[in-house]
């Protein structure tokens, strides 16, 4: 430290990254005033999902793979019970679980599955099936940047949609029910 | 009437704090003693009129005077009377308030237990005090009034909120907030010492013992949060690297860090640029912490209060008096470099050690809590990272302090001798190697448990070993002088919590299961019989309360009665039952009802859990038996004249012998 207060210049150093803290600080600010639907282009859209093998939440003897949910279109929802964020999503899920007209899979991601299980218990359950993925292995095949995310995947197992962040009745009636409504015609 | 009588004392607590920062400064820089003399009486005159308004709000609250917003929002006719005095900190407005006090609180200890400061030094002090309580004076009469009214006047209120009402509630916030704005002390020291051009490091010495305090109540503030969180939120976790949780970390890692950088500073002369970059962080992230709890920034259980314009009103403070305080500390650090020289092998190379993890954990801290923000920023949206990236990296870097910890005592300043430290490395290496062979055959399993065990054994002995050192070294009565004995318990807490937090996550029994009445699970060596559930009414609460049987080997260990209350507002609260222990806890709390008579319950059982609270409250006593050093009594005036008249002497200090 000593060296430091030798250098005058040196001496601004803490200074000057305290302002670029305070920018950031004002864009997430601006940020959080102007945003809500958030879209990031993922490699994996149109492109099959990633062959998977994860054990059910409440059963972990019994896995789930993907050849397993094929035939139908459904919703991958990545959560855990130490994302905060997901809090947020929760009673968006609770409301939206039977509107959706299609399966609500709960993806729970580097989460210990007492953890998960009483997250769920505590605040309801709005999915249709969970599987566990303790390690966080196979989510590095979905491309999971963090919880929560939710993709879109058809009958094929090809993902057609994913959404970074928690999903907002917004986001859902703006992006992705005409996604639905849209693979629902393929079907016809 | 009252209402408006609270409002009209915090204006002129605004007033008086403007006055409080404008001329004793002035008066310190032109040194004249009139406008200096003026600190004591404006610094008292603000605490009676915040004091005043802070009772007026209590008595609201006393009063069920639900014309007053606030009032409304946070109580109800039938809430306990000791929560109802509580609600005055129950929300935003009112934690504000609570703030304002406690910092008007420290500043009025100042007045009294800093009389023998030098006068303009002193002035200085409490000047820049006043600057901190005049931007949060401000914050709140323009965005967070506590004062307001509302018409029609209701019935009745909505209720605190349910999770607030428990006796942690009562504690937590003023203890958490003692720490808090402790640290405007050591930062106001740090600012006067600059503004005055301080070329010597005397006043590192006088902040040592107010640092010491504010950091034992943040330590039992963050203690009593963590077994808040434990018996309140059900899930019967003590840490869950909430954003909000760390935001009160965060000042307690850097304040740790402080206070071995003016130990240093101290007694040895070094780090001065560095204790006072420490001094201005940990106050820093006190702000940032009120910035990220009060802006709604970051989604989190705790963000009661979402207000944008609060959260630019607190991020131009935050801007100001930080930014202010790094650019004054740029253009003002000390020109002189200094400090006696020290070996590789020193005692201040292993707190150098300590200092950097410690402030390296800060930042990585800071880094997870911000990731949101930052996500959003790069537009990646909006991320949490939660324990899966704060455990491990916590881990790693503390095992570098683990190590160094226990040799940091025996060691001597400048030069240690190498021959003490292998000794010390051999009976240490022994004493814990035996500890984990202990715990072996007690029937710990798995490396991380023994790995735990051995770790705190690691920490422990070194304390040991040095209490014995100073017993043999050291004169009848100078042996274990406060300031020493201070560091042995805070030393001696962290071992003790190693061993807490590392046993309780790895031992703990936990089990969801759905039960009948009668039914019967086996957690651990004991078994959970479950005995029904019956109606019962509280005084703002109904409650479904279930009985449990525990016993073991067949024999009755305690009867739990967890509930599950809805209060008046229509909130439901899990409030779990437990039986505390000093080697383990014993956990039930109660789910939903799933049919057919049948609930969900969970049952743990968590072995060691106090020890994580024990070691904070050792730490946290370290913490204050540091003040009672004779080191740190201020020497009488026996010239007070020569003492009190003239500003700082200006004498250069002479090149401390041979740099480091």
């Amino acid at each position: 430290m000593n060296e430091v207060a030798r250098k005058p210049a040196a001496r601004f150093v803490p200074l000057i990254v305290f302002a670029a803290l305070v920018a950031f600080f004002v864009v997430g600010l601006v940020w959080n005033q102007t945003h809500d639907a958030r879209f990031v282009p993922s490699p994996l859209i149109d492109k099959p999902a990633p062959a998977f093998h994860l054990p059910r939440l409440n059963d972990p003897t019994r896995f789930v793979t993907k050849s397993d949910l094929l035939g139908k279109p459904y919703l991958l929802n990545v959560f855990a019970s130490w994302c905060f964020a997901c809090g947020d999503e929760h009673p968006v899920l609770m409301a939206y679980r039977d509107k959706f007209g299609i399966p609500l899979i709960g993806y729970d991601y580097k989460d210990a599955p007492q953890d998960a299980r009483a997250w769920l218990d505590r605040h309801g359950d709005p999915y249709h099936e969970v599987i566990a993925d303790q390690s966080g292995e196979t989510a590095i095949n979905f491309g999971v940047y963090g919880a929560p995310e939710t993709y879109l995947i058809d009958a094929h197992g090809i993902i057609r949609y994913k959404h970074i962040g928690p999903l907002t009745p917004d986001v859902i009636a703006k992006e992705l029910e005409p996604k639905i409504r849209e693979l629902e015609q393929e079907g016809t | 009437m009252n209402p408006e009588l609270g409002q009209v004392a915090l204006i002129l607590a605004l007033l008086l704090s403007g006055l409080q920062c404008a001329l004793p400064i002035i008066g310190a820089w032109r040194g004249s003693k009139p406008l200096m003399a003026t600190a004591r009486s404006l610094a008292i005159g603000q605490f009676v009129f915040v004091a005043l308004a802070f009772g007026i709000l209590m008595w609201s609250f006393w009063t069920n005077d639900f014309s007053v917003a606030y009032v409304a929002q946070n109580s109800n006719l039938s809430l306990p009377w000791f929560y109802k005095l509580s609600a005055v900190w129950g929300a935003h407005e009112g934690s504000l308030l609570l703030w304002m006090l406690i910092l008007n609180g420290w500043t009025l200890a100042l007045v009294v237990f800093g009389g023998r400061l030098p006068e303009a030094f002193f002035s200085r002090v409490i000047g820049v005090l006043g600057f901190v309580a005049f931007g949060f004076l401000l914050y709140m009469i323009t965005t967070s009034n506590p004062f307001l009214r509302q018409f029609p006047i209701p019935a009745n209120g909505a209720d605190l909120n349910p999770v607030l009402q428990d006796p942690g509630l009562v504690f937590h916030p003023p203890t958490l907030y003692m720490g808090y704005v402790g640290f405007s002390v050591a930062f106001a020291f740090a600012i006067a010492s600059l503004l005055g051009g301080e070329l010597k490091s005397t006043w590192v010495r006088w902040a040592r013992p107010w640092t010491n305090v504010a950091w034992g109540f943040l330590t039992l503030g963050i203690v009593a949060g963590s077994a808040w969180a434990y018996y309140e939120l059900g899930w019967g976790g003590w840490w869950f690297w909430d954003p909000v949780e760390n935001a009160s970390f965060m000042p307690w890692l850097i304040g740790a860090a402080l206070i071995h950088a003016q130990a240093i500073t101290d007694k040895r002369d070094g780090l001065r640029a560095w204790t006072l970059l420490l001094s201005i962080f940990g106050f820093a992230f006190s702000l940032l912490g009120t910035f990220l709890v009060r802006s709604g920034l970051l989604t989190s259980v705790h963000a009661f209060a979402f207000a944008p314009a609060r959260g630019i009103f607190i991020l131009v403070y935050l801007a100001v008096v930080v930014g202010g305080s790094l650019l004054l500390y740029a253009l003002r650090a000390p020109k002189v470099t200094g400090g006696k020289s020290f070996a590789l092998a020193s005692r201040e190379t292993l707190m150098v050690i300590g200092n950097l993890m410690l402030t390296v954990a800060c930042a990585m801290v800071l880094l997870g809590t911000l990731y949101p923000l930052v996500g959003e920023a790069l537009d990646i949206g909006r991320i949490s990272v939660g324990p899966p990236y704060f455990g491990p990296l916590f881990l790693i870097l503390m095992t570098p302090l683990v190590l160094a910890l226990p040799f940091g005592p025996l060691s001597r300043w400048g030069k240690a001798d190498l021959k003490v430290w292998r000794n010390a490395l051999i009976r240490i290496v022994a004493l814990a190697v035996a500890a984990g062979i202990i715990g072996f055959i007690f029937g710990a399993r798995g490396w991380y448990q023994l790995l735990g065990v051995t770790a705190a054994v690691w920490v422990m002995a070194g304390v040991v070993l040095f209490a014995i050192k100073r017993w043999r070294e050291a004169p009848r009565g100078k042996r274990y002088p406060f300031e020493m004995l201070g560091m042995m318990l805070a030393h001696f807490g962290i071992g003790v919590f190693i061993a807490g937090a590392i046993l309780t996550t790895s031992m703990s029994v936990e089990q969801d299961v759905s039960m009948k009445p009668g039914a019967s699970v086996d957690v651990g060596a004991y078994a959970f019989r479950f005995g029904g559930v019956t109606e019962t009414q509280g005084p703002n609460y109904h409650a479904q309360q279930g009985t449990v049987v525990i016993t073991r080997n067949g024999k009755p260990v305690v009867t739990l009665h967890p509930q599950k209350r809805t209060y008046v507002g229509g909130q439901v609260q899990t409030e779990a039952a437990i039986e505390a222990g000093v080697f383990r806890d014993l956990y039930v709390s109660l789910g939903d009802a799933i049919g057919d008579g049948a609930w969900s319950l969970r049952v743990y059982d968590k072995p060691f859990v106090r020890w994580i609270w024990g070691g904070g409250v050792l730490m946290m006593l370290g913490g204050f038996a540091v003040i009672l050093d004779k080191r740190f009594r201020l020497k009488r005036a026996v010239e007070p004249e020569t003492v009190r008249a003239k500003p700082e002497p200006q004498v250069p200090r002479k090149l401390a012998e041979g740099e480091a």
